[in-house]
């Protein structure tokens, strides 16, 4: 510490060296922030059209760095390591940006005709979403935190943004208040992971925790249960999952897909940074609390599923089912570093695209229906046969059908669970099948809803359906068919250097 | 060797892309122009079945596997698109593509043929998938694919209980296919630790191995023997079976059970034995039990029906008993026996099937009480279902008998108390299906009954090619045996050099021209 102090002291303070192209797509997207606030505030109620075209237009650009950089391969490691961009944190911006990008065009008429606040709609999507990107490349339990709350606090707007339902304001405060609360818990799981590791970057946490070994420190313990609290409330993961229903039901839909898939992406790469890069160090204690949240996760959210009549709850609860499949490879985290690293990003990124796809469709229907009931989607197959079908495919790849692309993410789930050949694996790998067909069961009665039932009052016009969603689905159809028959891309993309702990 | 060169014709990948294809354009064809879905679909049948005939014409009779095509997919997880036949799935392959056309012909849907057609197109595609595959991976990827369209099939153009029998039928298939899924990675990565080399799934290669131990493989065995005898089904597992054959529609019923059955018994020879020699000898007597129970509780439960589709279901149940009982007597009249059931009930019943769904067409009832007399109003129908009734019984000289009488001496020779009980299932079939017969077709013809229409020149002309296989199979098997026999003997040899404590039992071989001898005296 004094060492940092005196750096600051006048005279010795030396600016770091910044890599202005490890950090373009950050600064893109904070001048897109920038470029909205202004557009705002100059133009007033004449900028409120161009908003959704401005937003995108940033988050594309965004994109372009991170191909640049990705052609450049190599890992950026900036602030004596607290900031890294390696491959696997490039696949993590795309994953986010491109979801965000998905995100507007679902809002894009929602958001307009809803009569909502529309310039700060986008704004404070904007910034949640460079809250995200910063998390991808955080190494560091400062930088950790402070992306989280970068992409948390205009989480917890967004969700209250139907200021006129008092559902909405329960969505928005619901989540406020866990998330405050997981947050303080994470801190002060934080601030003891300082005092014992001495440092913030995790590197050196995680070699400090080496060093102490496994002898009875409870405080080692302690810390890390406390972490891994805060971050498991963050993905909903049973029992810090009472949020999420509510915030998801009582949410405008495109702001629960997003919380679904962006924000809880966020959670998983925060516990992805702090499990790979330092607590694997200490597989005896994160294990058994991986198994317990996983296996709680998807067994308590598929049967709470079941029981749904509402699409987006359905989608809520399963969520939760899914993050289950996605911290189950957590559990070998100590035997498999690379492939179960690999495993939960490959899930994440699939997951991404089939869920945004099923959201887009509900979007849709909702349009028509106004409702999130499972029985509105009665007869849809009858009267509008493409969103009948798309749906029908995001459901068949929620269950994980081939060709389809979450058959492969559960694949590699099961396959780094079998592999690791221990106690815990083998048990995660069959609760997870049998929760597989649990799941079936609540993905198969919207379907059949859709092609068996009869469309309720025997209203069967057509929704006008804009291009924005349209685009959306076909986005994610495709996103879903290609991860699914040609599931070699993605591991090309995903199959990271191992780990260098003490770099 | 025209069959076995490399460059040859890719016939299996046309097998299964074909009606795929044919699936995509009448997705792609305007609904107004619904008169062009059912030659679309019909001729894509025929013609996948018309590749499946000249496949069986160019299939040598040798034990390695032909027309093979290996092409890789998932490289890094050593997955790849690994297609191929021998003597076991070369009949069942054909079979699906004798059994589309004839169900496409037999039946026309009530309402939406669009989609009706697709359905039935993709489920071809992934049913001849499942039987050529040679990676385990390939293999679900398919057996998960056949799933969906039959759900759409039952739920949306099926009877009465429509949803809840297709809703059922999913969920029990899923159940046994996600373990099987952690059966086939274990599988996997058991075999890369066991060898030291790249990981695969290739089904050749794990099984040449054969380095997973022997516990690991009792719990792979295990998890794939729930799936399979889900699909097959196994009593107690068998409860979704009655339900999804009598809701279904008549094409539906006839692809269940001509086809979908097999999926199971396929998959109990290609992984039970094949995969896991010793663990299938080790786990046998449990298998055999319950193809025991099958073959005589779906026998008594047919007995009791009033519903004549629900009859034809429980028999299926007995039937499928008799592959299971022919496959893990573990020799080779047993297992060749086995194959034979599975073609011979995929006709038989196909055919039974279809006939129901003519009677029930015309009187919209299938209560066997409702019905009687019907042989003097449709004297033609009688005729043809007396023969598909007697072929199903086991009647030597037709179909029926080669394959049950094979598995009963298997089973004898292999199994022998097994066997025993399992005799009194042929009693039991010709006492339910004999009774259902009388009921319905002899007695007095009484109102609707006796103004039924019989059979027309067309639902003839379906049956026609099922009415003629049966005949000729039940007289002359032996181009079967010939066929499949070389694969079989080299599967059984596979088991016994694999398998510990199996070589007690004693084996002869029997040659097909013995068998069809044999077969010969029985009749």
């Amino acid at each position: 510490m004094t060492a940092l102090l005196a750096q600051l002291a006048p005279g010795n303070f030396r600016a770091p060296t910044l890599d202005f192209h490890a950090l373009a797509p950050e600064i893109v997207l904070l001048v897109t922030l920038v470029v909205l606030v202004l557009l705002d505030s100059i133009k007033l109620e004449r900028a409120r059209a161009s908003m959704p075209a401005v937003t995108n237009i940033g988050l594309l650009a965004a994109l372009i760095p991170l191909v640049t950089l990705a052609a450049d391969g190599g890992t950026r490691v900036m602030f004596g390591g607290s900031y890294v961009v390696d491959p696997m944190s490039l696949v993590l911006k795309a994953l986010f940006i491109v979801s965000a990008y998905v995100v507007v065009l679902l809002s894009t008429n929602y958001v307009a005709e809803g009569d909502y606040w529309e310039s700060e709609y986008y704004v404070l999507l904007v910034s949640s979403v460079l809250g995200m990107v910063v998390m991808a490349s955080s190494r560091d339990l400062i930088g950790i935190f402070v992306a989280l709350e970068l992409l948390s606090i205009p989480a917890y707007m967004l969700a209250a943004w139907r200021k006129g339902d008092v559902r909405s304001n329960e969505a928005g405060l619901k989540y406020y208040l866990m998330g405050v609360f997981a947050s303080a818990i994470l801190l002060y799981g934080m601030s003891l992971v300082f005092g014992v590791g001495g440092s913030t970057r995790l590197v050196d946490i995680g070699l400090r925790l080496e060093e102490i070994g496994t002898e009875g420190v409870p405080v080692v313990t302690l810390a890390l249960v406390f972490v891994l609290i805060g971050f498991a409330f963050k993905v909903s993961a049973v029992p810090f999952h009472v949020w999420a229903p509510d915030t998801y039901e009582g949410a405008p839909t495109p702001v629960t897909a997003f919380l679904a898939v962006a924000s809880k992406a966020a959670g998983f790469v925060a516990l992805i940074q702090i499990v790979y890069f330092c607590f694997i160090v200490r597989p005896d204690i994160i294990q058994p609390i991986f198994f317990v949240l996983a296996v709680l996760s998807m067994t308590v959210g598929n049967l709470i599923a079941l029981r749904q009549t509402n699409v987006v709850r359905m989608l809520a609860y399963s969520g939760i089912a899914q993050a289950g499949f996605m911290l189950a490879p957590f559990v070998v985290a100590g035997e498999l570093p690379v492939q179960s690293r690999q495993a939960v990003v490959i899930y994440l990124v699939i997951y991404a695209a089939m869920n945004l796809g099923a959201f887009a469709v509900v979007i849709a229907i909702a349009r028509k229906t106004g409702s999130g009931e499972i029985e509105s989607f009665g007869g849809l197959f009858q009267y509008m046969p493409g969103m009948a079908v798309a749906l029908t495919l995001f459901l068949a790849s929620l269950i994980g059908i081939p060709p389809l692309g979450g058959w492969y993410a559960k694949f590699s789930v099961f396959k780094v669970l079998v592999e690791a050949q221990t106690g815990l694996g083998w048990a995660t790998a069959i609760v997870m099948a049998v929760n597989t067909a649990i799941a079936a069961y609540y993905y198969l009665r919207v379907a059949r809803a859709m092609w068996f039932d009869d469309a309720p009052d025997g209203d069967t016009t057509p929704v006008k359906v804009p291009a924005g969603l349209t685009a959306a689905v076909t986005l994610a159809l495709v996103a879903t068919l290609v991860f699914g028959v040609l599931p070699g891309l993605l591991s090309d993309l995903t199959s990271f250097q191992p780990l260098a702990l003490g770099g | 060797m025209l069959a076995a060169t490399s460059s040859q014709f890719p016939v299996i990948p046309a097998m299964i892309l074909l009606p795929f294809a044919g699936a995509a354009l009448i997705g792609l064809l305007p609904r107004s122009r619904g008169d062009l879905f059912r030659p679309v679909a019909l001729l894509t049948a025929v013609a996948t079945g018309v590749l499946s005939v000249w496949m069986l014409v160019g299939f040598e009779d040798v034990a390695r596997f032909q027309f093979q095509v290996n092409q890789p997919w998932i490289s890094d997880l050593g997955i790849s698109l690994h297609l191929g036949v021998n003597g076991i799935s070369l009949f069942l392959i054909v079979l699906t593509g004798l059994m589309f056309p004839v169900a496409i012909l037999g039946s026309t849907p009530s309402h939406d043929p669009k989609p009706y057609y697709a359905w039935l197109l993709v489920l071809m595609g992934a049913s001849v998938g499942v039987f050529a595959a040679m990676d385990l991976v390939v293999f679900f990827v398919f057996f998960e694919l056949v799933l969906v369209p039959m759900y759409f099939l039952i739920g949306l153009w099926g009877h009465g209980r429509r949803v809840y029998a297709a809703t059922k039928f999913f969920l029990y298939t899923m159940a046994g296919s996600a373990l099987m899924l952690v059966g086939i990675v274990a599988t996997g990565i058991l075999h890369q630790r066991g060898t030291g080399g790249p990981l695969t799934f290739d089904m050749v290669a794990i099984a040449r191995d054969q380095v997973i131990s022997r516990p690991a493989t009792l719990w792979i065995f295990g998890a794939f023997a729930v799936a399979l005898a889900i699909k097959v089904p196994l009593v107690p597992l068998h409860t979704w079976l009655p339900d999804a054959h009598t809701e279904a529609p008549t094409a539906g019923s006839v692809i269940l059970a001509a086809i979908m059955l097999k999926l199971g018994t396929y998959g109990l020879i290609r992984f039970g034995l094949y995969l896991f020699p010793d663990a299938a000898v080790t786990l046998r007597p449990v298998l055999l039990t319950l193809a025991v129970l099958g073959i005589t509780y779906g026998a008594v439960v047919a007995t009791m029906q009033k519903d004549l589709k629900r009859l034809v279901a429980y028999s299926s149940v007995a039937h499928m008993g008799f592959c299971v009982l022919g496959i893990f007597s573990l020799t080779v009249q047993g297992i060749e026996g086995s194959v034979l059931v599975m073609v011979n009930h995929g006709i038989t019943t196909g055919a039974l099937f279809l006939l129901v769904g003519y009677i029930y067409e015309r009187r919209h009832t299938r209560l066997i009480s409702d019905l009687s007399g019907l042989q003097k109003s449709a004297p033609i129908m009688a005729a043809c279902f007396t023969l598909v009734m007697l072929a199903s019984v086991g009647l030597p000289g037709l179909n029926g008998f080669p394959g049950e009488f094979l598995s009963l001496l298997g089973a004898f020779e292999g199994a022998r108390w097994w066997g025993v009980v399992a005799v009194t299932g042929v009693i039991l079939a010709a006492l339910y299906l004999l009774w259902a017969y009388q009921r319905t077709f002899h007695g007095p013809a009484t109102g609707e009954n006796a103004r039924m229409k019989d059979l027309r020149p067309g639902e003839l002309m379906v049956l026609a090619p099922l009415l003629v296989l049966i005949v000729f199979l039940g007289l002359y098997p032996a181009p079967m045996l010939e066929r499949m026999e070389p694969s079989v003997k080299a599967l059984v040899a596979h088991v016994d050099r694999n398998s510990d404590g199996f070589t007690a039992v004693e084996r002869r071989y029997v040659g097909p021209a013995e068998a069809a001898e044999r077969e010969g005296e029985g009749g």
